[in-house]
C-alpha cells in the first residue's frame, strides 16, 4: 500500500516536472504552470504544490495561496462535463435565476457540486460576454445563448449520455 | 467566380448556432457542387440577427438572419449565392438602421473581414497607422495620441497620452505594454468582439504603443472565460509575426516588439490594473497601493503601459487619420467614439459604436427598441456590476464621462443592462454586495468585510427586521467602502447599492407597505 502511495507520488512529481520544464522559461511562469498542471491532471493535485514551489524557489504556502485565490483551479477533478452558468446581471434580467433553479433541479445538484455518477459539475460564472444573448452558459467550452426550457433539457440529455 | 459566404465565428454567434450553420452550408455546397467558399468573419454586433450570414454579390453584400442550420437548404434554393429573396433576407447589412446610425471607427472592420487574414486586414485599411507611426519620433506619436483626446476605455477614463508620456520618460532597461483583456463586467463584450472579430487592430495598437514608449514586449492578459478570443488572438499573432509586423524589426524598421497572450484564472479583481500585474507576475491578484504608478514601476517593477483593449484598438485609426479627425467626434472632454453595449432585457441587443453625447433614453428606447419581454423598462445598469442603476427619470443623461458622474453614475466600459418592471431592486442591491464579497481580493478591510456585512444587512431588510435601521446601516457601510477601499471593486460597489436605494426606495420599504404602494 505504502509502496503504491510512493509510486503515485513519484508519478505526480514526474508529470508536474514535465509541465514545469516546458514553461519555466516564461516571465512570471506560475499561472501558466498551474494551467498546465490542471490540464494534465484535471485538477491541481496537493502533491504537485511542493514540486512547483521547489522549481520556482517559492514557499509551499505561496503556491497554495495562489492556487486557492483563483476560482479556476480545482483540488479535485471535475465531472466528465463542466456546465458553467452565467449568474451576472444581464442574464438575471432575462430570467437567468429561474433557469439556474431549473437546471439545478434537473441535474439534482447545486452550484459547486458534481453529480454522484460523475457526469457533470455545475459552476457559476460571472459573465461570458454573451450579455446580448442572455441567459447564457458554457458546456465543456461550448457557448450556449438564449437559454430556455428546451435548451436546458438538451443540456441535461447531453451530460447524461 | 467563387462566391464568398460569411458566417461569423464570434462567440455570440456561436452561442446562437453559427457553427451548425457553417457546417450545414459546407455540406450543401459540396453536395450541390457549388462554386462557393465560406469565410468565418467576426460579428457586426447585431445579436438579435445572429447568426447573420452574408454573401458577397456583384451588387455588394447581402445579409440573411437569424439563420439556423435547418434554413440553409431553403436559402440556397432561393438563390442565396446571388443574394436571392427569402423571408430571412435583410438586404445590405450596412443599411440596417441599427448599423447605419453608428459611427464605426474602432470597429470599422469588425464583421467585414476574416479576422485572422492579414491580407484582408491590410486591404481594409489595416497597418496604415503603424506605418505612419514608424515615420515619427516616439514623442510625436505620444503627442498625436494626447491631442486626439483619447481616454482609457476601460472605465476610469484616464487620458491615454499622459499615461504613455510617463512611460516614455521613465528610465528602464526594459519596458512593457500590457493589454487589460480581463473584461469581467457584466453587460460588456466589446473587448471580446474586437479580439474575435478584428484582432490585428489590437496587435497594431500595441505595436504602436511599444514604438511610442520604447517597450519591446507586450502581454495580453485575457480572462479564461473567453476561449474563442484566445484562439483568434493566437492565430493573428502568429500571422503578424510571420509577416514581420511583430518581431525584431517591425516592418523592416529598427523597432523590436513582440507579444504573447496570458490566460487569467477566473478572478474579477484581476481587471483592476495593479491586481492584473500581480497576477501576470504569478502572484495572487491583489491590488497594489499607488504610488508607485505602473508607468514607473509596473510589471516586474519596470515601466509599464497598461491599457484596455478598446483604448489600444482605438490608436491605429488615430495614427492613420490624425488626432484632429478623432477628436472631432464626441462632446465636452469625452472625445472620439465609444462602443456601447446594449444588453440584458433589450429587443435589439448588440454593439453600437457612436460618438459620445447620445442620451441614455435614445440608446435604450430608440436604438435598443425597449425590452425583449415587451414590458416597460424600469431600470438600466450602466458600467458593469459596479455601475449605478438609473431610472427612466435620468434617461436624458448624455453619454459622457462627466455627465454620468454628475448624476452619481459611471460609464465604465459602456455596458448598458436593461431591466423590465419585474426587477426587484433590493435583490439587485444585495447581488452587488454579494458579488463584491465573492470577488474581493481581501487586501483591504472595507471591501472584504463591508461587502459581507452589506449582504447580511440587506437580508435583514428583506426580512423586515428594523428596516429603517438597516437602510441607515447600509448607507454608512457604503460610505466606508467608497472612501476606504483600495480599488474600484470595494470603492464602486456602493454605486449599484446606493442608486437602487435612492431611485427605487419603494423596493426597500417593508413588505406590507410595498404591497399597499402597488
Amino acid at each position: 500500500m505504502q509502496q503504491q502511495g510512493t509510486q503515485a507520488l513519484a508519478d505526480v512529481a514526474a508529470r508536474t516536472n514535465a509541465v514545469i520544464d516546458e514553461l519555466k522559461g516564461l516571465e512570471g511562469p506560475l499561472l501558466p504552470i498551474l494551467h498546465g498542471v490542471q490540464k494534465e491532471f484535471g485538477c491541481v493535485p496537493r502533491d504537485a504544490l511542493p514540486v512547483i514551489a521547489d522549481a520556482l524557489n517559492l514557499s509551499r504556502a505561496e503556491v497554495h495561496g495562489v492556487v486557492s485565490f483563483y476560482h479556476d483551479y480545482r483540488s479535485e477533478p471535475a465531472g466528465r462535463h463542466v456546465l458553467k452558468l452565467c449568474r451576472a446581471e444581464a442574464c438575471q434580467s432575462m430570467g437567468g435565476d429561474a433557469i439556474a433553479d431549473r437546471l439545478q433541479e434537473l441535474l439534482g445538484i447545486s452550484f459547486h457540486e458534481t453529480a454522484k455518477d460523475g457526469s457533470v459539475t455545475l459552476e457559476p460564472v460571472y459573465c461570458l460576454g454573451l450579455c446580448a444573448c442572455a441567459p447564457s452558459a458554457m458546456l465543456d467550452g461550448v457557448v450556449i445563448g438564449r437559454l430556455d426550457e428546451g435548451k436546458a433539457q438538451e443540456i441535461v440529455a447531453e451530460v447524461r449520455t | 467566380m467563387t462566391v464568398t459566404i460569411y458566417v461569423p465565428r464570434d462567440s455570440g454567434s456561436l452561442a446562437l448556432g453559427a457553427d451548425k450553420v457553417a457546417k450545414a452550408l459546407a455540406a450543401e455546397i459540396a453536395k450541390r457542387r457549388l462554386d462557393a467558399r465560406i469565410v468565418r468573419n467576426g460579428s457586426r454586433g447585431m445579436y438579435w440577427l445572429e447568426p447573420m450570414v452574408e454573401v458577397a454579390t456583384s451588387a455588394g453584400r447581402v445579409a440573411y438572419g437569424p439563420v439556423q442550420a435547418k434554413d440553409v437548404g431553403a436559402l440556397l434554393d432561393a438563390g442565396l449565392l446571388d443574394g436571392g429573396n427569402h423571408a430571412l433576407a435583410l438586404g445590405d447589412p450596412e443599411k440596417i438602421p441599427f448599423f447605419a446610425r453608428q459611427q464605426r471607427l474602432t470597429f470599422a472592420r469588425c464583421g467585414i473581414t476574416d479576422p485572422v487574414s492579414l491580407e484582408d486586414y491590410e486591404a481594409h485599411g489595416g497597418l496604415r497607422g503603424l506605418r505612419n507611426a514608424l515615420k515619427l519620433t516616439p514623442a510625436e506619436i505620444v503627442k498625436q495620441v494626447t491631442d486626439s483626446g483619447l481616454r482609457g476605455r476601460g472605465g476610469a477614463g484616464f487620458p491615454t497620452g499622459i499615461k504613455w508620456n510617463t512611460v516614455l520618460e521613465a528610465q528602464g532597461e526594459r519596458k512593457y505594454i500590457v493589454c487589460n483583456a480581463d473584461e469581467g463586467d457584466s453587460g460588456t463584450f466589446s473587448d471580446r468582439m474586437v479580439m474575435e472579430g478584428d484582432p490585428f487592430v489590437l496587435i497594431e495598437g500595441m505595436a504602436i504603443a511599444g514604438i511610442a514608449t520604447g517597450a519591446t514586449k507586450g502581454y495580453i492578459y485575457l480572462r479564461s472565460e473567453y476561449p474563442h478570443a484566445s484562439i483568434a488572438l493566437r492565430e493573428a499573432i502568429d500571422a503578424a509575426r510571420k509577416a514581420g509586423v511583430l518581431g525584431q524589426r517591425i516592418l523592416g524598421s529598427d523597432h523590436a516588439f513582440d507579444m504573447e497572450v496570458r490566460i487569467g484564472a477566473g478572478a474579477y479583481v484581476c481587471g483592476e490594473e495593479t491586481a492584473l500585474l500581480d497576477s501576470l507576475e504569478g502572484k495572487r491578484g491583489q491590488v497594489r497601493a499607488k504610488p508607485p504608478l505602473p508607468a514607473h514601476k509596473g510589471l516586474f517593477g519596470k515601466p509599464t503601459v497598461i491599457n484596455n483593449v478598446i483604448s489600444l484598438a482605438s490608436v491605429p485609426i488615430i495614427m492613420d487619420k490624425g488626432a484632429e479627425f478623432y477628436r472631432d467626434f464626441g462632446m465636452g472632454r469625452s472625445r472620439g467614439t465609444i462602443p456601447i453595449q446594449l444588453t440584458g432585457n433589450v429587443r435589439h441587443g448588440g454593439l453600437f459604436e457612436a460618438a459620445f453625447g447620445m442620451t441614455l433614453g435614445e440608446l435604450v428606447d430608440d436604438i435598443g427598441g425597449g425590452t425583449a419581454t415587451g414590458r416597460a423598462v424600469r431600470a438600466v445598469q450602466v458600467g458593469g456590476p459596479l455601475g449605478a442603476y438609473f431610472p427612466r427619470a435620468l434617461f436624458d443623461t448624455p453619454f459622457d464621462y462627466e455627465a454620468f458622474a454628475a448624476r452619481d453614475g459611471l460609464i465604465g466600459h459602456a455596458g448598458i443592462v436593461v431591466f423590465d418592471d419585474s426587477v426587484d431592486m433590493l435583490k439587485q442591491a444585495r447581488f452587488a454586495m454579494e458579488f463584491c464579497a465573492i470577488e474581493s481580493c481581501g487586501k483591504c478591510t472595507p471591501c472584504r468585510i463591508g461587502s459581507t456585512r452589506g449582504v447580511e444587512t440587506l437580508d435583514r431588510l428583506a426580512a423586515n427586521i428594523e428596516p429603517e435601521k438597516q437602510v441607515e446601516l447600509v448607507t454608512d457601510l457604503c460610505n466606508t467602502m467608497k472612501f476606504g477601499s483600495l480599488c474600484a471593486l470595494g470603492g464602486f460597489t456602493p454605486y449599484p447599492v446606493m442608486s437602487a436605494l435612492t431611485h427605487f426606495p419603494e423596493d426597500f420599504r417593508p413588505q406590507p407597505m410595498r404591497e399597499a404602494a402597488e
